[in-house]
């Protein structure tokens, strides 16, 4: 499986989510710049964290409307896996991929931590290797990750079995303590919580590899023949 | 139009105008000797600032020439941007620390912030690749609304700038204490990472190559930036406000990425950062280390704004730019790497042969001046300095302990103790994982950084006790790079070198530059004991509000190298039933202590706590060898506060409790900041490797599953208390004193 880590201007957890994919998953990845109009030869595409435009204007506005930004919609038209991690996932919010928007902390403040995460819907590409209501460790870093939507919003994304992961405590005041959300067809997710910091114990938790795994388990049980 | 209200250099000289850039009369008579003539305006910017202490170090170079700074691994000391260490496999690490002490006494956030991009620029000035940001912070005590405000603020500078250009700020150490009421200090320190083929030197070689400027454009802040930051701070200091720097960090990253995308093109000749006194100081020194000249046109410099004079341009410390120069008729591959990322690099000069810096401005030479004149022939001061009675009066003092008539009660308020409470509430704000390195988070004595790609790791850490330093600087000096290398151990690291941040108050005073030749002294005695070296660092001077001084504060940031990550350690306890010992005894030393600040209403007295580098050296080396055996299972110093509660500290954060045995005079056990000691624990199973590898460890508990401390001196309970009660308090002290949510 080959994943396409795109690096807007500003991104800098790029190299730990390639990293994560070439030395802990194991497969193929490439970092792509902003620029490029085709995805096409990938079959996963990974949103990085970051500030990407310096989080001018708002976190993800400017990177939304990058050249890529369309090839990325393309991907995800098409059923490909699109995750996007933290300002990855602003921008996912910002580009209409997913819906809702981002307040800043409840706390005004920055927020670096590991913190508990619940496993919601484990019937998603990404989250097929956890067990439902499973507990995971994964560290967040963000300063506007207050999830908030409408209520008719939130009451579609809990019919749909949007919501994939919820904070198992409050972390900075996200409605219903949504951590992370898929679209409707459940291939794009998007999550506060960074899973390519959590795939090492030797950095104090490798719960997010199973992440990555269920990704590439999808691909292979839809691609491979006789998987 | 061009019209211009500077004064004429009649004018400059008659009125004395010269004086009010920080030139005095002799210094500017000298100027007016090396030129043969009457320097311009922009000219006499450009000595002003060059010959500034911030730049030229004309005080404090007697003094810096006592640092021991070689060692067979030092590959590059002090005089570039950052020192650079070899740490094997063709890789080295780069470091050095800095301060923006004066811009955060103003300004805190762009104080701070502009401080840690000012840093990280200079790392990768040399080639190298930042991996890691530490800090070292004092501010006053948290109890008027502007102290809370300064340090808010400047933690959220910091935060501010590192989270956004992606670089973990991994370490630190914060102070409280009033001596900084007014003159907050804000160091910071950068950790780079390079291969040895890519180092990279701020020079002007080649005549007729290209000088070319990139990054951001240059406006009007930061004028005289350098100046201001060797004056004393005063009520008037508000008006300087100009003189601080507003950072950009997303700019910085996009340069930090094209500027190590440079460094493998073979068109790059030179490149240094455009820190303290901006373009002046770059252009100058490049050409002046390597024997040449340089010509710009002023017109050319990327300007933010209109109508800029060459004085202005010159003196501007606008940040994220940087000056290089590449091999003549390659500028268009430069222009187009940085094009890539949306960065501007303009050809604005050249190199020649004649030693001078020459700039042109609308058709005609706006400054002519030799580079050497600027860069190397600043006046160096040998300063009066003189043995204040003060610390007479202290040496001549028995050592005292305070009275203590509850010793839970005292540890619990000892615990709540800004300096030594939990600093989570600063750390929590900082990204202190991005680039998914960080084995050791903030929390531990030194924090650690692996190696990707090999299976080795870093330990850094800031260290300085100034308390001690103001009681005794020499010995006080001794300390502080004693303490760091302790930290650095603990955490299974052999110490490679350290940069050093010098803070003082004025030169002037003959009583503050015996305290800096004093603690000078003390830190190269450790270097030389400890095996240490001084690969580069920074000195402030002027730290004074309304005259009076800040402790003398030499900030000692120390790399060490972890040769096997199986190696790397941390103080927590690790499992029940783990033997603990403490390394070193406990002698009646209060002086500085925080117990005597405690009990004291804030002042401290008499002398600092004695240290052998000897006794140090020794039992440094011999943790390190069990920890490098695998006998040890957690190590832990023992600093600020002493005993108990760098034992409670183990225990935090694991569910775990202790039960120890200590003999002496209570208050001493507990509580004396004797130095050179360890509180370690080991496997039952180790017990007979650990003794015979560290003589001077003597068993006095074990760690317990149940979540209690029990302290016994002399066979007498002296401690019992829940570990979460004292971790409360522990963690609630700054929120609480902050009045904010925990």
């Amino acid at each position: 499986m080959k994943f396409a880590v795109i690096v807007f201007p500003g991104s800098n957890c790029d190299v730990d989510m390639y990293h994560a994919v070439k030395d802990e998953l194991g497969e193929q990845v490439d970092l792509v710049w902003h620029d490029v109009d085709n995805l096409d030869q990938y079959d996963g595409i990974l949103l990085p964290g970051g500030f990407s435009y310096g989080d001018y204007l708002r976190s993800g506005a400017i990177a939304h409307m990058s050249n890529v930004m369309a090839a990325v919609k393309k991907a995800a038209e098409a059923g490909k896996p699109v995750l996007g991690v933290c300002n990855g996932f602003q921008i996912l919010l910002e580009s209409g991929l997913l819906p809702g928007a981002m307040l800043r902390n409840k706390n005004l403040k920055f927020i670096c931590r590991t913190v508990e995460l619940t496993v919601e819907n484990n019937e998603t590409m990404f989250t097929s290797l956890y067990e439902k209501g499973e507990k995971i460790s994964i560290p967040v870093a963000h300063g506007e990750g207050n999830y908030y939507c409408d209520d008719e919003t939130l009451a579609k994304l809990k019919e749909n079995n949007q919501i994939a992961f919820t904070y198992a405590s409050d972390v900075n005041g996200s409605l219903s303590d949504i951590a992370g959300i898929t679209n409707e067809k459940g291939n794009v997710l998007g999550m506060m919580p960074h899973p390519e910091r959590a795939v090492d114990d030797l950095l104090g938790s490798a719960d997010g590899l199973k992440l990555f795994q269920s990704i590439v388990k999808h691909w292979r049980d839809s691609h491979v023949v006789n998987a | 139009m061009s019209l211009t209200l500077e004064p004429n250099p009649q004018q400059i000289k008659e009125e004395k105008l010269y004086r009010t850039m920080g030139l005095t009369d002799e210094e500017f008579g000298k100027v007016e000797e090396i030129l043969g003539r009457l320097p311009n305006y922009a000219e006499t910017g450009l000595f002003s600032v060059m010959w500034s202490e911030h730049c030229s170090y004309k005080n404090s170079k007697p003094v810096l020439r006592k640092f021991p700074t070689e060692g067979e691994h030092v590959l590059q000391g002090p005089g570039e941007g950052a020192g650079i260490v070899d740490i094997g496999d063709g890789q080295a690490v780069v470091f050095k620390i800095e301060s923006h002490n004066h811009p955060s006494a103003i300004e805190p956030y762009q104080g701070a912030a502009t401080g840690v991009g000012g840093i990280i620029r200079d790392v990768f000035s040399m080639g190298a690749r930042p991996v890691a940001i530490l800090n070292s912070l004092r501010f006053g005590e948290l109890e008027t609304s502007r102290v809370k405000y300064l340090f808010e603020e400047v933690v959220a500078g910091i935060a501010g700038y590192g989270n956004c250009i992606g670089i973990p700020t991994v370490g630190g150490e914060i102070q409280f204490d009033p001596s900084y009421d007014g003159n907050p200090l804000v160091n910071a320190m950068c950790v780079g990472l390079i291969d040895h083929k890519d180092i990279q030197k701020g020079q002007a070689k080649g005549v007729g190559n290209t000088v070319m400027y990139v990054g951001a454009k240059t406006g009007r802040d930061g004028i005289h930036g350098a100046t201001f930051a060797s004056e004393e701070l005063s009520e008037s200091s508000e008006e300087k406000r100009p003189a601080v720097q507003v950072g950009d960090p997303f700019m910085e990253k996009l340069l930090l990425e094209a500027c190590l995308e440079l460094i493998h093109n073979d068109a790059l000749i030179g490149i240094q950062d455009m820190g303290a006194a901006g373009l002046t100081s770059s252009s100058a020194e490049m050409a002046s280390k390597s024997g040449s000249g340089m010509e710009m046109n002023l017109d050319l410099i990327p300007q933010r704004e209109t109508g800029m004079t060459p004085y202005e341009m010159m003196l501007s410390e606008s940040q994220e730019r940087m000056l290089i120069v590449v091999k003549k008729g390659r500028e268009k591959e430069i222009e187009d790497l940085f094009a890539k990322y949306g960065l501007e690099a303009a050809s604005v000069g050249v190199v020649t042969d004649d030693k001078m810096l020459r700039l042109l401005h609308k058709g005609e030479v706006a400054a002519e001046v030799p580079v050497d004149a600027l860069a190397e022939d600043a006046p160096v001061y040998h300063k009066p300095s003189a043995e204040p009675q003060y610390f007479r009066d202290f040496q001549a003092m028995e050592p005292k302990a305070p009275e203590v008539a509850d010793y839970k009660e005292t540890l619990v308020k000892l615990l709540q103790q800004p300096t030594i409470s939990s600093k989570e509430w600063v750390y929590d704000q900082y990204d202190y994982q991005v680039r998914t390195n960080t084995v050791v988070a903030p929390g531990s004595d030194a924090a650690v950084i692996r190696l990707r790609g090999t299976n080795k790791a870093l330990a850094m850490t800031t260290d300085c006790n100034s308390r001690y330093i103001y009681l005794d600087p020499k010995t006080g000096g001794k300390i502080a790079v004693a303490e760091a290398a302790r930290n650095i151990i603990c955490s299974g690291a052999r110490p490679l070198a350290i940069t050093d941040g010098l803070n003082y108050g004025s030169p002037e005073n003959p009583g503050v530059f015996w305290q800096l030749e004093e603690s000078a002294d003390g830190i190269s005695e450790a270097c030389l004991a400890l095996q240490s070296p001084v690969i580069g660092g920074n000195v402030s001077l002027y730290n004074e509000t309304n005259g009076t001084a800040i402790y003398p504060t030499p900030i000692i940031g120390m790399v060490g190298l972890i040769e096997d990550i199986a190696h790397i350690t941390t103080q927590a306890a690790k499992q029940a039933g783990d033997l603990v010992y403490v390394i070193g005894e406990a002698e009646n030393e209060f002086g500085g202590s925080e117990l005597q600040k405690m009990t004291n209403g804030g002042e401290i007295f008499g002398k600092s706590p004695a240290i052998d580098l000897t006794v140090e050296k020794a039992r440094q080396d011999a943790l390190l060898a069990a920890i490098q055996n695998g006998v040890v299972q957690s190590a832990h110093d023992i600093s600020e506060g002493g005993f108990a509660v760098a034992l409670v500290e183990k225990l935090f954060g694991t569910g775990l409790g202790a039960d120890v045995s200590l003999e002496g005079e209570a208050t001493v056990a507990l509580f004396a900041e004797t130095q050179s000691r360890f509180i370690v624990t080991v496997k039952a199973e180790n017990k007979e490797a650990f003794e015979a590898a560290v003589q001077d460890a003597k068993q006095i508990g074990e760690v317990t599953a149940e979540p209690v401390v029990s302290i016994q001196v002399n066979g007498e309970e002296v401690v019992q208390a829940p570990v979460n009660e004292l971790e409360d308090a522990w963690k609630g002290a700054i929120p609480c004193l902050l009045n904010s949510e925990a």
